[in-house]
């Protein structure tokens, strides 16, 4: 590594799509020399062969135990690697586990350099996880939409009503037994599959 | 009033007496909340314990030990108060390693030094050939499976560092990775030696207790320095996890407890190998052979769940003999006072389980007595070490 060039940085995440985040939010803040690795088989071989200044990992990643052998002095480790840890700093490791992620970084590399890629990188994740909430939150909102579409079906069928009508049935319904309308649609669903 | 507390595991077996410990009520009957967080990393579980995301953790013996003494990582003091479980693990290898090892054998097969003398045979005749070293997968740099291969191989005259390639692997990678010969064998802890058994990608070798006859496995964790502003907890904890281990001991309870520990937001695994895990009856070959062994994973009996200061030493002597970590008798001596049965004692009193025979003791397979006084004179017995830093 060239001491003022860009270190060179590997993102080890299974998720492509964190990872493409990460990737594009270290590019954007002048780090040109990113890798990502998704495939875990001999992590430790590709990462020997990318020989990064940094390693970036998701704490979801069970192959973080493999990244600890780096630590240990070994023939097949050409540059002792350590865990990115501030001992001074208690609130910038609690930020990053509870983003999600963890930094290792070669031995040497200044502390200066490696604060603003983890910081972008505590960032990036928990923009991500705030995605990945907005998108569950969705599909389970069109879920529901489709439940209730369905249980106002079988009630206009049944008892003739109009799909308002059918609608403010269920929502009625919802309000009286303190649940909510997908609820009630789902156990109308249920109940017209055991009624057949 | 019930006190909260988050704990951290892994999902293998050791993890037993936590698990039945919440899951049967028996941490909320000291007055205890518990939350299990299962986790999929030791790094994970190590980083969220030391900066108090987790109150206490299931965690490997060596790792409270490298913690404690500031090795590879952040230095951090940790106390073991309850031994989760004795041995536990087993050498698994692959069908072409075991019929190599088989063809060398000059001996009883489940004679440790007969199998590592085997293998300095294999690894002799594949360097010959020029054929690669072979690979062997474990679990975390600080555990006692690295050291336990370690012990075992090197008894024979295989050096760990030089004659073959010792690698890290999560253990719910280890099968597939034998299945897919990238490891030739691995060491890891239940169910996967099993796992591997079932598939028919393994023949289970060894289990670990015919290399030593008592190994600190897992340990419940905590911080020092929460241990001493805690001790009532602690020692509900302690209290919680004993009538856990009395309970998964007792052999008529042992179907609702593989049950329990099956739970997929626990272990999650097929609660029939968890019941032979407990009973330390294996499947060791694809062709249904049998092994049982009462010593194969100690959850608490015979006096196994109080922390033994020897056994902590022992795991220092490897971390020494290995280069992991320097040798003085400063060191030493923190190794020591990881393990903590002085809280044991105080915590149950009368109900604290002892086995005087067996305390303090190793029976390892190969070397001499272990005298935790003097690791140096210790680890002068051996001739395969490592030598270069």
């Amino acid at each position: 590594m060239g001491a003022e060039s860009s270190p060179k940085i590997v993102i080890v995440d299974e998720s492509p799509i964190r990872a493409a985040i990460l990737e594009e939010g270290l590019r954007e803040a002048g780090f040109t020399g990113v890798v990502r690795i998704s495939e875990m088989q001999s992590l430790l071989a590709r990462i020997y062969a990318l020989d990064p200044d940094v390693i970036l990992i998701d704490l979801e990643n069970p192959s973080r135990d493999v990244l600890e052998q780096m630590f240990q002095v070994s023939r097949a480790v050409r540059r002792p690697i350590a865990m990115f840890v501030d001992q001074s700093d208690s609130a910038s490791i609690q930020a990053s586990v509870d983003a999600g992620v963890s930094a290792y970084i070669v031995d040497g590399l200044k502390k200066e350099r490696i604060k603003p890629i983890l910081d972008l990188c505590i960032s990036r994740f928990n923009a991500f996880s705030k995605l990945q909430d907005e998108l569950d939150r969705a599909k389970s909102a069109l879920e529901d939409r489709k439940v209730i579409d369905r249980a106002k079906g079988i009630l206009m069928k049944l008892k003739g009503l109009t799909e308002e009508e059918a609608y403010v049935l269920l929502r009625s319904t919802a309000m009286r037994e303190k649940k909510k309308i997908g609820e009630i649609a789902q156990s109308i669903l249920t109940a017209s599959e055991l009624l057949k | 009033m019930t006190t909260p507390l988050r704990i951290g595991f892994i999902p293998l077996v050791d993890a037993a007496a936590l698990v039945v410990a919440v899951d049967k009520g028996f941490a909320k009957a000291e007055g205890l909340d518990v939350t299990l967080v299962r986790e999929v990393s030791w790094s994970n579980v190590r980083d969220k314990l030391n900066i108090g995301l987790f109150d206490a953790a299931h965690l490997l013996a060596p790792v409270a030990i490298a913690s404690s003494l500031g090795l590879g990582h952040v230095k951090v003091p940790i106390i073991a108060s309850y031994n989760l479980g004795l041995n536990g693990n087993a050498i698994t290898v692959s069908p072409g390693l075991h019929a190599a090892i088989m063809s060398e054998i000059e001996g009883d097969p489940f004679d440790p030094m007969a199998t590592a003398l085997a293998l300095s045979r294999v690894v002799a005749a594949r360097r010959h050939s020029g054929a690669e070293p072979l690979v062997f997968g474990m679990t975390f740099p600080f555990s006692t499976h690295n050291y336990q291969l370690r012990f075992w191989m090197a008894a024979g005259g295989v050096d760990p560092d030089e004659d073959i390639r010792l690698v890290v692997l999560p253990p719910p990678y280890m099968v597939d990775s034998l299945a897919n010969g990238q490891v030739d064998a691995f060491c890891v802890g239940a169910p996967w030696n099993s796992v591997a058994v079932d598939l028919g990608v393994g023949h289970i070798l060894h289990f670990v207790s015919d290399i030593l006859l008592r190994a600190a496995e897992k340990v419940l964790a905590t911080r020092r320095e929460w241990s001493e502003k805690n001790p009532d907890i602690l020692a509900a904890l302690i209290r919680a996890h004993q009538r856990a281990a009395e309970f998964i001991e007792h052999p008529q309870n042992r179907a609702e407890v593989a049950g329990i520990l099956g739970q997929p937001e626990r272990i999650g695994i097929d609660a029939d190998v968890i019941r032979r895990t407990l009973d330390g009856r294996l499947k060791i070959s694809p062709d249904g052979t049998m092994r049982e062994s009462s010593r194969y994973l100690l959850v608490g009996r015979e006096g196994s769940a109080r922390p033994d200061p020897v056994l902590a030493v022992w795991l220092y002597a490897q971390m020494v003999r290995w280069r992991q970590a320097t040798i003085s008798p400063e060191a030493a001596e923190i190794a020591q006072a990881v393990f903590r049965p002085d809280l044991y004692d105080a915590a149950l009193g009368s109900r604290a389980g002892q086995d005087e025979a067996a305390f303090g003791s190793v029976g390892a397979f190969a070397g001499p007595a272990f005298d935790p006084a003097d690791v140096g004179g210790y680890l002068a017995a051996f001739n395969v070490f490592r030598r270069v830093p």
